[in-house]
């Protein structure tokens, strides 16, 4: 089932009388396709929790239509809209046991619908079968570890095929090692289900490792829609550039002269854009080399031994942060541990962007 | 651990002491009491020991018309009160505009004086030789015979009890149900809305088990509290509860000790513990109801 969302936006009016409404989500148009797990990353507060309760019916939209498939859902009751809903604390009834948690959203069928008990109590098994936890039907919730929750929780999103599940901070409450194990078996669920998922995060690496395309916002605005790597390679603004990728980008003031890009006093690249006073240039960690006569001079503070990587932290007169972070095979390392470190940049691994509103300016080195 | 034992004991000590003092040995001096025929407290002696206290206390028409008494008032006033605490909640619960005006409405009996409230009750039940009260009024007002609810018949001054307690210990609890309600987290409720959950069985299946704990507090509580009523009857039928015919056991109990046919501690001891036994097996099975029903 594919979901378009248009023009889509919610307003909530503002608390105090002065203040104006506070636009938690501003005119979001895209069309989900069928069958795809689509990440929905964001800062708190962007608006991405709005727009899943939006979908799922719990909010109704200021403006602006959502299509399950060819069907307005836009003013349906979210109990019509055939969607299953994970919460990010799970709110399984403390009180029933797993079957009866799995159980309870079958039960307030009615009519025609309702399907028989041996029926009910096959697709409640089913559903367990397929998150795994189909030898634990008769414990409660409080019995069972975090993981084990969320897993119940998908089952009982689940039971009812859905025509779209839906999942708010699905992995927020896991440690991070679950975190992983899980992130794979909502993968796989979804694979095995094919039923259009769409999930919310803060965590990038949680979207970027496990969706099909991934949707990033900010203040209610969507900033880009891409696949993962896409997003991380091609990003559209300086927000979608930090919020992606650990450790972050780091950022220099810089600007560019007959052709040159210069960070500070260093001559880095060779670009073919037209001269800019001044400019915000971001170098993905990943993207300095080490090189005995590099054009980026950078005094050197740290070593950070990461096994398979080594993290060298050094500084640099014009970087935006404090220190800078950049990710270099460990064989590679220098020996050093104090002095000056020099770089080479990775073209495609470096981008600029417009110092005043953040735009990505296009550019190709030479 | 054995040794920092002690500093433990000298912490619980101001504690133990008062109770032992205050609690502990009144309680069986009560029970001792209860067991010493004719003992006398101005002489400190009695003749025998033996059950004859208990028999003559179980034979006493003024106890068996207080043990009627208090149960009728606890079997209609702890469901009824408990229920309509319930139901107020659930309308508080569900209002935004107003929701602090009335529930500070529906506090102030907690506040109230006793006696006080015991007036007002004067007011819409008692005839004067001015006024049949105000009830009265209402029911000539529908073409009904106007009931003397304070001498009258035994109906209409059990109503006018169980009317009284009623409304004197559902603030405490609406203040319970209240809190507990909005403690149920929302998500359970928009889970429900997702699956369609039609509001009845959003009450019986997901709130009234989520609160199920705070129900139970208040059903054991208010048992308790309902057998030792003794003052809200003074308050309304004045200190002769045995010539109303309205006495409750702690009534009794005070009577045989204090009142103009008092004097008889040992008979006040019997009694007490009689009330002490039935409070127990009450509590004892609504705890193994409620231990059943609420576990989770």
């Amino acid at each position: 089932m594919k979901v378009v969302l248009d023009h889509l936006t919610k307003r909530f009016p503002s608390r105090s009388k002065k203040g104006g409404d506070v636009i938690a989500v501003n005119d979001f148009t895209f069309e989900i396709p069928d069958g795809q797990l689509i990440g929905l990353l964001g800062p708190s507060g962007c608006g991405k929790s709005t727009t899943l309760n939006l979908i799922c019916g719990l909010e109704t939209p200021t403006e602006g239509r959502i299509f399950f498939g060819e069907d307005d859902v836009t003013h349906l009751p979210p109990e019509n809209r055939g969607v299953g809903l994970v919460f990010q604390n799970y709110a399984l009834y403390p009180h029933m046991t797993v079957l009866q948690n799995i159980l309870f959203p079958l039960q307030n069928l009615k009519g025609e619908a309702r399907p028989s008990k041996e029926d009910m109590r096959r697709r409640a098994e089913e559903a367990a079968r397929l998150v795994q936890i189909d030898m634990l039907l008769d414990r409660r919730p409080a019995e069972l570890s975090g993981g084990q929750q969320q897993r119940v929780a998908i089952a009982r999103a689940l039971v009812k095929t859905p025509r779209v599940l839906l999942l708010d901070e699905p992995l927020s409450n896991l440690d991070a090692r679950l975190r992983l194990q899980t992130r794979e078996e909502i993968r796989r669920i979804q694979r095995e289900t094919g039923v259009t998922t769409i999930f919310v995060t803060h965590d990038q690496e949680e979207a970027m490792s496990i969706s099909d395309l991934i949707i990033v916002m900010k203040d209610g605005f969507v900033h880009q829609i891409g696949k993962p790597q896409t997003v991380y390679d091609e990003p559209c603004n300086l927000f979608v550039a930090t919020f992606l990728g650990t450790p972050q980008i780091n950022l220099f003031e810089g600007r560019v002269e007959n052709g040159k890009l210069y960070i500070g006093q260093d001559a880095v690249l060779k670009v073919d854009c037209a001269d800019r006073e001044k400019l915000t240039v971001g170098v993905r960690p990943e993207g300095f080399v080490l090189q005995e006569d590099g054009p980026l001079c950078c005094a050197l503070q740290a070593v950070e031994v990461m096994g398979r990587d080594h993290s060298v932290v050094s500084t640099h007169p014009a970087a935006v942060s404090t220190t800078i972070r950049s990710i270099i095979p460990s064989e590679e390392t220098p020996q050093v541990k104090s002095g000056s470190v020099r770089f080479r940049l990775k073209p495609f691994k470096t981008y600029l962007f417009d110092a005043g509103t953040g735009e990505r300016i296009p550019f190709s080195a030479v | 651990m054995q040794k920092k034992n002690w500093k433990a004991w000298l912490y619980l000590l101001p504690a133990i002491a008062f109770l032992s003092v205050f609690m502990v040995y009144p309680l069986i001096d009560v029970f001792v009491y209860s067991f010493e025929e004719g003992y006398n407290s101005a002489s400190q002696t009695f003749w025998g020991t033996g059950l004859y206290n208990y028999s003559y206390v179980l034979h006493d028409p003024y106890f068996l018309q207080a043990v009627k008494n208090t149960f009728i008032l606890v079997i209609i006033t702890v469901p009824v009160s408990t229920g309509l605490a319930l139901l107020i909640s659930l309308g508080l619960n569900s209002i935004r505009r107003l929701r602090d005006f009335f529930q500070t409405v529906f506090f102030l009996p907690y506040v109230t004086n006793t006696l006080a409230v015991g007036m007002v009750f004067m007011i819409l039940f008692k005839k004067t030789p001015y006024s049949d009260g105000l009830i009265n009024l209402l029911i000539q007002f529908f073409g009904g015979q106007s009931v003397d609810f304070i001498d009258g018949p035994y109906w209409a001054k059990i109503l006018v009890m169980c009317i009284y307690t009623v409304w004197v210990v559902m603030p405490f609890k609406i203040l319970i149900l209240t809190s507990a309600l909005a403690s149920v987290p929302q998500d359970y409720y928009n889970a429900a809305r997702v699956d369609g959950t039609p509001p009845l069985r959003i009450f019986t299946r997901i709130t009234l088990p989520m609160i199920a704990p705070m129900v139970f507090y208040l059903v054991i509580t208010g048992f308790i509290g309902a057998f030792k009523a003794y003052s809200d009857e003074v308050a309304i039928f004045g200190t002769n509860l045995n010539a109303a015919g309205m006495n409750t056991i702690v009534g009794y109990v005070y009577d045989m000790l204090y009142g103009d046919s008092g004097g008889y501690p040992s008979y006040a001891s019997a009694a007490a513990l009689i009330l002490f036994a039935i409070v127990l097996t009450i509590t004892v099975i609504n705890l193994m109801i409620g231990r059943k029903s609420t576990q989770f």
